[in-house]
């Protein structure tokens, strides 16, 4: 069975969705088999799976010391009233 | 004195029982679940950590007033992270001080095509070689310079990992328009991420270019 080629511009749309499972298999058939032929789209591929690792780790977005607790105190100082 | 130790047996349901009774350790207990979660959804609507935890707190007083309004049919933490983003929005509109980011937002989502650029040697610039504290400073500063609708889905889905669904309900927007958002969030952070040409990190410019390749 012949596979149907797809555009790089295609790819660039559904790379996101690829990267999270979320395409449909045809699609995703396709789109691995331009991954083979096409170095660009496969650098764009690895670029934004690395992208989507380093904002996972999340280190920016710990809450601050303490947050836990000051909000427990907030809490109990409001309904103590 | 600290935080109490949550009753992680007790199920949501006897918790929320409990608390709407004025049981405000049983309400803690549902919150501390998920207090990360709230003041990443703070984060990601107003870009500030000061005022992220401000709104957290608001939010979760908020959410006790208004706990009789929990219908219970979903997950506490979605409700309780939808007040928050509305909260961080309502303080967003009264603070000034996003009037005079320059950002340029467009107001629709646009129908231009992002092209990736093409960096022939990302693949081999492991994160691992590069000094951790510039690869965060430039990881803050591209998320930073995100439009904001791009920056809170990308926190919400790629920091939170609040699923696809999930982020449509508490953002108030179509799941197709999550995924919209999240592919170009990606992409432009992937742009901004680009070694220099000597291989060493550059910030880059924020500048993100509508191309039509036709």
């Amino acid at each position: 069975m012949k596979v149907i080629e797809i555009s790089c511009l295609e790819v660039w749309r559904e790379i996101s969705n690829y990267l999270d499972d979320e395409v449909a298999p045809e699609l995703r058939v396709r789109m691995e088999a331009h991954f083979k032929a096409c170095a660009h789209c496969t650098a764009v591929l690895d670029g934004t799976k690395n992208v989507v690792k380093l904002v996972g780790d999340g280190i920016e977005y710990e809450p601050p010391e303490g947050f836990g607790q000051r909000l427990y105190s907030k809490l109990k100082e409001k309904i103590n009233r | 004195m600290g935080a109490p130790a949550p009753d992680l047996h007790a199920s949501q349901a006897e918790l929320i029982r409990s608390a709407r009774e004025g049981d405000k350790e049983a309400f803690y207990s549902l919150v501390h679940q998920c207090e990360r979660a709230v003041y990443v959804a703070a984060i990601a609507i107003l870009n500030n950590r000061a005022d992220a935890e401000e709104v957290a707190q608001e939010a979760v007083l908020k959410a006790f007033a208004n706990l009789a309004q929990f219908r219970g049919e979903a997950k506490f933490s979605t409700w309780l992270i939808q007040i928050t983003i509305n909260e961080a929005r309502v303080r967003l509109r009264k603070d000034r001080r996003h009037l005079y980011e320059s950002v340029d937002e467009r107001q629709t989502d646009e129908e231009g095509e992002h092209v990736p650029k093409d960096f022939a040697d990302w693949r081999e610039v492991p994160s691992e070689a590069l000094q951790r504290e510039e690869l965060r400073q430039a990881l803050k500063q591209a998320i930073a310079r995100l439009a904001p609708k791009y920056r809170e889905v990308l926190i919400l889905r790629d920091v939170q990992q609040l699923s696809t669904e999930e982020t449509a309900q508490v953002l108030g927007i179509s799941e197709g328009n999550v995924k919209a958002r999240l592919l170009r969030a990606r992409l432009q952070m992937r742009d901004a991420l680009a070694p220099g040409i000597d291989g060493s990190w550059s910030t880059g410019k924020a500048e993100y270019q509508k191309v039509r390749p036709w």
